[in-house]
């Protein structure tokens, strides 16, 4: 029945092709040809467009051009009797589509800058997001990195029963799924259902709430294709890689509710060319055969209640599911909920009450496994809007157990906690804070089910390195109190412990390849004195990930003899990266941004770069959209440095990096840095202040320009000289 | 004659013959029921190479008696094989010299020397230019095509090394080739070589003269043939998905008839556009006729189908049914299987036979010879006579109603867009396919018609046996015309008649269970997509692991024995049909049946029957899919990160 769908997709592309030329030729008669256009903040222009034909739309007039293209590109219809091969034809008229769909979505923003909410989250007066900018795509991009969140189900329209949008939501983050929502079904918008059912929608929750009309899908492949050129190192214009990287890669499909127009179909069809498959409620005609799709192409008439599941099987993607004893829904997509105001139930930490946090590794006939005890009272004994004081101290027990893995177990709750639903988590150690909803209450949850979390999963994920838990949650303020002082002592014990590590007496370092799913030739080498540039994993994560795994990404790499120790080279480590980087990259200076830098996947926290004028180095964080004195955006930056590319001048870390002694060690250290994002020198202040101490330039910081002083090299060039920063006196970089 | 015996699988051409035989024509099919073949010439046991014979050394009749020599001592196997390869050699040249003429038009064309020829497809002379090693960065587009003409000429008559295209097979071929010593070092060296070596008193070793028939044939396949499609397409425009009819009933009463028959399209592309000329259709009118309608037969009928959509009056055999019909007023042919019949049945009518290549005399046809320097002028010369002709025409015209819908176009360039589009385009839906079962296999179906069989019936029998059975067919020459007077080559022919896994990729492709791709030189696009196919992977390394045959059930050229040696050379298992030209001699039969599967992993077979030739084709895919370990369902694989990792 695929002629059907063909001969729909075809009507479909014209009807949104015939739109958008309309739309072009209204935008240029209005605003004139030489009207900047783009999606806001990012770097690459109408990411389809500009991914797939690798041509950039910055005027109104250069969508004259896509207009031609896409008008190219539109096969005659299907005729009806003896028609002509249709698949290919289709698949033109799909892409022709979302071009044409860029350029009506891109004029939106010209005619009404305020039309999407920018941002992570949904305002009250404004549902719709529209496109994510660069901060959003790399920072969740991080996720598809890494594999906490697969993929995503781009949503079209809404089903009759909003109950059911919630459910299906629902399953879908729990399966880790990001939600992608555009189009409606006769005026339905699925985003609005779930709004209406108390949802909290927005990147935080990955309930992406795109637009309510059809085009608004081209957010979520413009996602999927910037994803192609940011994390995979694909060439703008190099589309077959850009598609098939997808295909492989980028775990998406499409899910459509009630009827499904020609337009609709037509959106459909420019999915395939991804290798997205389509899941549709409705009895549509389907495409079982595999070639463009991994497995089927457009699967019908799913009923609600399996249509995820069904959509996973479709697509080819393994979701390991961990069930966690607890009433409410878990997983990494409800990391980003918050509970606020009037939801809260109980509070714990956040400078009302103590709270703290600690693992300590004990005997194993101290330890119950799956031992929970709650010492004080539970949130049944207390009214709505309570404050308790807390203490999560969990005892582990094991042959493998080592005291390093306590603080990598202890980083743990954090997330751990905050995957439940309702429950919100910030901070560690001393300075937890959490906070648990009236729904999740409502539900049945507990504070013994906090335990119940950390049992369950820090079995799951580090069951090879101990063998018993046992977790007692302490509202006892007195208990609390005590928990805290032998907390504060232990963790003394563990920063000095980590902080006397150096590369010089380590061996081995760690490689980490995870990030190898998305950037197939990116290595990194994790060091004591040099975590890796995501700033999720230090030498010790690393190290506790290949007791776990012995076969996984992280993988011991002895160091071999030091080729040289002031830019960071050892035999062994060139040796494994030449390997794992399938022969791509030959030698990496580890501490080094002007000569072989580490290559990045284009999940770092932050970038350096240097400034030639300056004689020094800036270095900015994801986060801070600003201009930098390098004339770039973080964006810009990010597209030059990842994918597994060597880039002297520029190189990818973490934040907590920029602290330590091994941070731009062959140009000089820290004292090279000359510009940081304003909020960056705050968030790292207190390491920073003592490190600079260290170095006898106790007031470096103040020092250091930012985006408040200056966003040139000149402005930064005359703070420096003002405040006569140490680098005025260092060696030339050249 | 009897009667009773099926001479046609299509209404058209029995509707036609009977006017024949109403009309006292001397057919075909009358003569075929006159005249048998040889006994002993067909099994290939006669040896006439030298004034001391012919010698006819058949089989002895009583078991145990000892077998003639020919008078020098030649053996039944050594004059059978020497016969094989001059077939070989006859159909190497039919098909190179055809790529020769293409050339030379071809370099004129780039050189700007002959108006009204041109570069229409730039993309594929980018591609060619590279194919035959030539640097095309800052070049213009004329001076490389100056350049693909240069060295393609030189290709024919190279002495030494290894044509350029062999490049294009897999790696693994290539190897064997080399292995063997049958790399092709030029196209008319081998041809001569092998007129040579079946000289009397030359090789006289049946496997050392087979593996000159295989470089010949290769020369032909991976040579002369391929130039020709490729210098065609880049002249003329690479095929497209194109709709057209077949059969006599694409002839229009009320308009000038012209049918193009023969081989090289380099006439009857200028005929076509000579007949959109607005002076030539005011000629028409005013000669009576409401307009000018071009039919093509045989495989300049293919040619003009592909690019232009031109309709099909018939095959091979039904050249003369056309002008039966009293409706033609022209048939212009230029080379290869134009019957010399064809002038008396014209003087029956009121058509006029027109030859027009310098090679091709027939006695009492019109003559106007074809020149490509003025190549417009020629083509309306023809067309003029033509129009002229038609208030001639007598009163009993009889046009058969019957005429089918086809699809047509599919050259390997198409197959790769249409399976996925200008962003996507590649043979993995095809590939993909295959491996999960939906279809079995692919079978390449093509050749001639033979007036010793029911025309098309053994095709359209096996043909349609293989796609019940989910295989693939793609088919050129006379045989896809077959196919595409029985409705096959229609995208509704996969309900009908396809099995349920191919019907259900031919919907979603869009596409007809049988693919025609063209004339028979166009015979390399099936190379072409054999090899693509298997640079797609997953279906093994080589053209022979692929679950694949090929069949000439109804061949009777030369040219079909030329490309059943290059087939086979190339790795695939082919099946003729009709008769057996070795038949008479067992040695020789068995290397071809049996041992070259064994170096070459092709190898030749026979069966009369098309049930039984399906068969033994399903049982070959059946067995290359066992060896490649997807004769059997598989596992869906869900992938999670660990597995995306592990994907270079």
């Amino acid at each position: 029945m695929s002629k059907i769908i063909a001969s729909a997709a075809i009507r479909g592309a014209y009807k949104i092709v015939d739109r958008a030329e309309a739309e072009v030729k209204r935008a240029i008669d209005a605003y004139g040809p030489n009207r900047d256009v783009s999606f806001p903040n990012t770097n690459y222009y109408l990411p389809i467009i500009y991914g797939i034909l690798g041509y950039k739309v910055q005027k109104l007039a250069d969508m004259e051009h896509v207009i031609k293209v896409s008008r190219n590109l539109l096969p005659p219809p299907v005729k009806e009797n003896h028609h002509l091969p249709y698949l290919g034809p289709t698949l033109d008229a799909g892409m022709a589509t979302f071009f044409a769909e860029e350029l009506i979505e891109a004029i939106k923003y010209i005619d009404n800058p305020a039309v999407y909410v920018p941002g992570e989250d949904p305002r009250e007066d404004n549902l719709w997001l529209g496109a994510a900018d660069d901060v959003i795509m790399r920072k969740r991009g991080v996720e598809f990195v890494d594999g906490t969140a697969p993929g995503f189900a781009a949503m079209l329209g809404a089903p009759t029963d909003p109950a059911d949008a919630e459910k299906i939501a629902l399953e879908l983050q729990e399966k880790n799924l990001y939600v992608y929502m555009s189009a409606n079904t006769d005026g339905r918008t699925m985003s609005q259902q779930l709004v209406d059912r108390g949802v909290q929608v927005g990147w935080p929750t990955r309930l992406v709430p795109f637009g309510s009309d059809v085009s608004a899908t081209v957010f979520s492949i413009g996602f999927a294709t910037r994803a192609a050129m940011s994390f995979g190192s694909v060439e703008p214009g190099d589309y077959r890689k850009i598609l098939i990287y997808n295909k492989d890669r980028v775990f998406a499909f499409g899910i459509t509710f009630g009827f499904v127009s020609d337009e609709w179909y037509a959106n459909g069809a420019g999915c395939l060319n991804y290798g997205f498959p389509i899941i549709t409620d409705t009895p549509t005609p389907q495409i079982l055969p595999t070639g463009i799709c991994t497995y089927e192409h457009v699967v019908s008439n799913v009923p609600h209640d399996s249509i995820v599941s069904r959509a996973i099987e479709v697509r080819g993607l393994k979701v390991t599911v961990s069930k966690v004893p607890v009433p409410v829904a878990y997983g990494p997509a409800f990391e980003g909920e918050r509970v606020r105001g009037d939801d809260i139930y109980l509070e714990a930490g956040g400078g009302r009450t103590p709270a703290v946090e600690l693992v300590v590794s004990a005997d194993m006939n101290a330890v119950t496994d799956n031992k929970i005890e709650v010492v004080g009272p539970e949130i049944t004994d207390v009214k709505p809007g309570s404050v308790l004081p807390m203490a999560i101290y969990v005892e582990v027990a094991g042959r493998q157990m080592q005291p390093d893995f306590e603080p990598i177990l202890e980083r743990q709750i954090h997330h751990l906690i905050n995957y439940a639903q309702g429950i919100m988590h910030i901070g560690q150690r001393d300075i937890a804070w959490l906070r648990v909803s009236k729904q999740a209450v409502d539900k049945g949850f507990r504070m013994a089910h906090l335990g119940n979390i950390l049992h369950a999963k820090l079995h799951q994920d580090f069951g090879k390195i101990f063998d018993k838990a046992q977790v007692t949650i302490y509202t006892d303020e007195a208990k609390v109190k005590e928990i805290l002082e032998k907390a504060r002592a232990l963790y003394r014990q563990r920063d000095e412990r980590i902080a006397g590590m150096t590369d010089e007496d380590t061996d081995p370092f760690y490689s980490c390849l995870l990030c190898q799913s998305f950037a197939p030739n990116h290595v990194c080498v994790v060091t004591p004195e040099r975590t890796g540039l995501c700033g999720a994993y230090n030498w010790l994560d690393c190290k506790a990930s290949y007791e776990i795994n012995p076969t996984g990404p992280n993988q011991p790499v002895s160091k071999g003899a030091v080729l040289d120790a002031r830019y960071g080279r050892w035999k062994g480590v060139d040796d494994f990266v030449a390997k794992a980087s399938r022969g791509t990259v030959m030698t990496v200076d580890a501490y080094s941004i002007m000569r072989n830098p580490m290559t990045s996947c284009g999940c770092f926290e932050c970038i350096a770069a240097i400034l030639p004028l300056c004689n020094g180095i800036m270095t900015v964080d994801r986060d801070t959209p600003v201009m930098t004195p390098s004339g770039m955006k973080f964006t810009t930056l990010a597209g030059m440095v990842g994918g597994g590319n060597i880039t002297p001048g520029f190189v990818g870390h973490s934040k907590y990096y920029i602290t330590s002694k091994k941070f731009l060690y062959a140009e000089g250290g820290i004292k090279r840095l000359v510009w940081m994002p304003k909020a960056l020198k705050e968030e790292i202040k207190e390491r920073f202040d003592q490190r600079a101490a260290d170095i006898g330039e106790p007031d470096l910081l103040e020092k250091i320009a930012d985006e408040t002083i200056g966003t040139t090299e000149e402005e930064v060039l005359n703070y420096i000289t003002e405040k006569n920063h140490p680098v005025l006196k260092m060696e030339p970089l050249f | 004659m009897a009667e009773e015996k099926k001479l046609f699988a299509d209404k058209a051409s029995q509707e036609i013959y009977e006017k024949a035989c109403r009309d006292s024509i001397n057919t075909v099919f009358t003569k075929a029921a006159e005249l048998k073949p040889c006994p002993i010439g067909s099994a290939g046991d006669c040896c006439k190479n030298c004034g001391m014979g012919p010698c006819r050394v058949p089989e002895p009749k009583t078991p145990g008696a000892v077998r003639k020599l020919g008078l020098c001592g030649a053996t039944a196997e050594t004059i059978s094989a020497r016969n094989f390869l001059r077939m070989i050699a006859a159909g190497a040249a039919a098909h190179s010299d055809h790529g020769r003429a293409v050339a030379e038009t071809f370099l004129a064309a780039a050189k700007g020397a002959v108006p009204g020829y041109a570069i229409k497809d730039e993309q594929k002379l980018l591609a060619v230019a590279m194919d035959l090693g030539i640097t095309v960065e800052g070049k213009e587009t004329n001076a490389i095509a100056i350049e693909v003409g240069q060295k393609a000429l030189a290709l024919f008559g190279q002495q030494e090394g290894e044509i350029a295209y062999v490049k294009k097979a897999p790696q693994k071929r290539q190897e064997i080739w080399r292995r063997e010593g049958v790399t092709p070092r030029g196209v008319d060296r081998e041809i001569v070589e092998i007129m040579h070596r079946t000289h009397m008193g030359v090789d006289q070793d049946y496997r050392s003269l087979m593996k000159q028939g295989i470089r010949a044939a290769l020369s032909d396949g991976w040579g002369g043939s391929m130039l020709a499609t490729d210098l065609q397409d880049i002249m003329f425009g690479t095929p497209v998905p194109v709709y057209s009819e077949v059969n006599l009933g694409v002839l229009r009463k009320d308009e000038v008839n012209i049918i193009v028959h023969g081989h090289e399209p380099l006439l009857s592309e200028m005929i076509v556009i000579a007949s959109r000329d607005p002076q030539m259709l005011e000629l028409a009118r005013s000669h009576g006729a409401n307009g000018i309608n071009i039919a093509g037969i045989c495989c300049t009928a293919n040619e003009v189908l592909m690019r232009h959509g031109i309709p099909i009056a018939g095959n091979f055999l039904q050249q003369e049914l056309a002008i039966t019909t009293g409706a033609v007023e022209a048939m212009v042919v230029d080379v290869q299987c134009v019957m010399q019949s064809l002038q008396s049945v014209a003087s029956c009518y009121h058509t006029r036979l027109i030859t027009t290549n310098p090679k091709a005399h027939i006695t009492g046809a019109v003559r106007m010879v074809f020149n490509d320097h003025d190549a417009l002028n020629s083509a309306k010369a023809i067309v003029t006579a033509a129009i002229e002709n038609f208030p001639n025409r007598k009163s009993e015209v009889l046009i058969p109603k019957a005429k089918s819908p086809m699809i047509a176009g599919f050259s390997h360039e198409t197959i790769n867009y249409m399976l996925g589009g200008s962003f996507r385009s590649s043979y993995r839906p095809l590939n993909d396919n295959i491996i999960n079962g939906r279809i079995r296999g692919i079978a390449g179906v093509v050749g001639c018609n033979n007036a010793r069989t029911a025309l098309d019936n053994n095709t359209l029998e096996l043909v349609k046996e293989l796609i019940r059975h989910d295989v693939l067919v793609l088919t050129t020459g006379c045989t896809a015309i077959g196919c595409g007077k029985e409705g096959l080559l229609t995208p509704e022919a996969a309900r009908e008649f396809a099995g349920p896994g191919l019907a259900e990729v031919c919907e979603t492709v869009g596409i007809p269970p049988v693919l025609h791709m063209g004339s028979c030189v166009d015979n390399s696009r099936i190379l072409i997509a054999a090899t693509a196919v298997v640079k797609d992977g997953g279906l093994g390394n080589d053209i022979s692991d692929l679950p694949a045959a090929g069949a000439a059930p109804e061949w009777m050229s030369e040219k079909a024995i030329s490309i059943g040696q290059y087939f086979v050379a190339s790795g695939v298992y082919t099946v003729f049909g009709v008769t057996w030209p070795t038949s008479g001699s067992k040695e020789l039969t068995k290397h071809l049946f049996e041992e070259l599967e064994t170096i070459y992993g092709g190898r030749w077979d026979f069966a009369a029957d098309p049930k039984e030739m399906a068969k033994k084709m399903i049982a070959h895919i059946d067995k290359k899919r066992k060896e490649l370990g997807i004769d059997k369902a598989r596992e869906r694989v869900l992938f999670d990160m660990a597995d995306r990792r592990e994907l270079a």
